[in-house]
């Protein structure tokens, strides 16, 4: 079958439905093609943070997008509730990065200061707390004796990432997108008069506009649209307990507590390919260290681990562009697709709905790599 | 035809079951209409696939909470109880 669309997003992760729902919600009705249960799909096995702590260390202009999206956030949550009535538990909680023993808050300390120094604004806002200001910002919780405090950040917080996805799912479908699982992009082909035709399993669509944001699968077709972006795997172990009462935590990179109740404990930074196998290894240590932080998390039951794989720059900030061989062409790849999701359904998508990345999306141009 | 059974305990009630069954057969032949509540929305939930794969079984077996009853076997004496709501850390 044959036929057209508007534009046309390939993949269906968390960054190209974030932008189809941004598309469509500006009135251009994008077609989104995407694969079957047996891709790899970061965006359905990651931490759910919506994390600024860290971000941009050596890029400041990606610690301003990062803010600006945690800013979009809480009325970007409400919003896609109102419109597909499902909740993506977003809250604005704060977050914290645990330190366990003088020198892991000394190089926190470092770290914190470096990232304002370069960021003139400083867009994280983030502070060291000691462990009694930690025990004021959760009175119930019970921290282990080597806590010695942490790193802050009061515009951190948390999601669950299913329901963000399905939000973006139902709500792009109901302003007008089509959805298409199951139908991968096979080749992408610039035409002569402009405009691409995309070839899939089920027959060739023409678009006059083309954004590629495939995650892993940006590798094998960006070459046909001009682009040369290397997205690189990296594997994150995480594991999850039984569901229990809540104990009024704040998110932390290593664990969080979910809004139904689970711990989820994670993650590691493996450089093992496509393989997306756990290991024993892995998960003792995270275990390991989760309870040094709440000793009673030993007697939580895990349930299940996984792990997925980081679509990463080798700077591990985004990349977004247009194709200046063929104009119409758009890639988009980040490491935080979760955190982000405001901003691209916003920002982003205005851009790429002008066909006009500006002077706030120029930095993520891929060209920073190749100095590098 | 015999049949080796072993004797476990269903919230404190005597059962005699298959010495291979699992302790969520065993639940059911109890006559649990349910074997735990959601700690999400307090329903009442029952095993459902009976292979591991759904949760939908967890209960608390020998004082030891959340275990999917569906892969334990039975051993005499086991102390089979259902699962109400969500635990407390402590
Ligand atoms: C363990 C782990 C923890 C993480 N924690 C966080 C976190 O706490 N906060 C945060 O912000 N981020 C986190 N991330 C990162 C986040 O998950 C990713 O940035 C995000 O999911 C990337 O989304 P994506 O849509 O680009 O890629 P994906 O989710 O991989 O989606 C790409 C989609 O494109 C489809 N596709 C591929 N090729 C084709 C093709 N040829 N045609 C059509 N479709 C195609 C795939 O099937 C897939 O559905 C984490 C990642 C991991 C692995
Ligand atoms: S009944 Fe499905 S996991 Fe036990």
């Amino acid at each position: 079958m044959n036929e057209t669309a508007e534009a046309v997003v390939i993949g269906g992760g968390v960054v190209g439905s974030a932008i189809a729902y941004g598309l469509a919600r500006r009135g251009v009705k994008p077609l989104v093609l995407d694969e079957g249960d047996d891709a790899i799909r970061s965006s359905r096995v990651n931490f759910g943070l919506v994390w600024l702590l860290g971000k941009g260390d050596g890029m400041p202009a990606y610690g301003f997008w990062t803010r600006r999206s945690a800013d979009l956030w809480p009325e970007f949550a409400r919003e896609l509730k109102d419109f597909t009535g499902v909740e993506t538990h977003y809250v604005k909680s704060g977050g914290v990065s645990y330190c366990l023993g003088e020198a892991e808050y000394g190089t926190r300390t470092e770290i914190i200061t470096r990232m304002r120094e370069q960021a003139e604004n400083d867009p994280y806002e983030a502070r060291m707390i000691d462990r009694g200001e930690l025990i004021d910002l959760m009175p119930r919780v019970k921290f282990g004796p080597e806590v010695l405090g942490a790193s802050y950040g009061p515009h951190d917080g948390h999601v669950s990432p299913l329901n963000l996805l399905h939000a973006l799912h139902a709500g792009m479908k109901r302003h007008g997108a089509a959805y298409r699982p199951l139908t991968p992009a096979l080749e992408v082909r610039p035409l002569a008069a402009g405009g691409f035709e995309i070839r899939t399993p089920k027959g060739i669509i023409a678009t006059p506009k083309v954004v590629l944001a495939a995650g892993h699968g940006i590798n094998p077709l960006e070459r046909q649209l001009g682009f040369d972006v290397e997205v690189l795997a990296e594997r994150g172990q995480i594991l999850v307990t039984e569901r229990m009462a809540p104990i009024g935590l704040l998110p932390a990179n290593g664990v969080r507590q979910t809004a139904e109740g689970t711990f989820l404990i994670g993650t590691t930074n493996e450089e093992v390919g496509y393989d997306t196998s756990t290991t024993p290894r892995a998960g003792a240590a995270m275990v390991r260290r989760a309870i040094r932080v709440i000793p009673a998390l030993a007697h939580a039951r895990i349930v299940r681990t996984w792990a997925g794989l980081r679509t990463l720059t080798k700077d591990e900030c985004p990349v977004y562009e247009e194709s200046s061989q063929y104009p119409g062409a758009f890639l988009a790849t980040c490491h935080s697709g979760v955190t982000l999701a405001a901003i691209h359904a916003s920002d982003l998508a205005d851009a790429i709905c002008e066909g006009r990345l500006g002077a706030n999306i120029e930095p993520f141009h891929s060209r920073r790599l190749k100095d590098q | 035809m015999t049949r080796e059974t072993v004797t476990v305990y269903v919230d404190g009630k005597p059962v005699s079951v298959g010495a291979g069954e699992s302790a969520a057969a065993a639940a059911l032949h109890a006559g649990l209409s349910y074997t735990r509540t959601s700690p999400v929305t307090d329903e009442k939930r029952a095993p459902y696939c009976m292979m591991g794969v759904c949760f939908e079984c967890l209960m608390v077996i020998d004082g030891v909470p959340s275990r999917q009853a569906c892969m334990v076997k039975v051993a005499a004496g086991m102390r089979i109880e259902r699962q109400i709501g969500a635990r407390e850390l402590g």
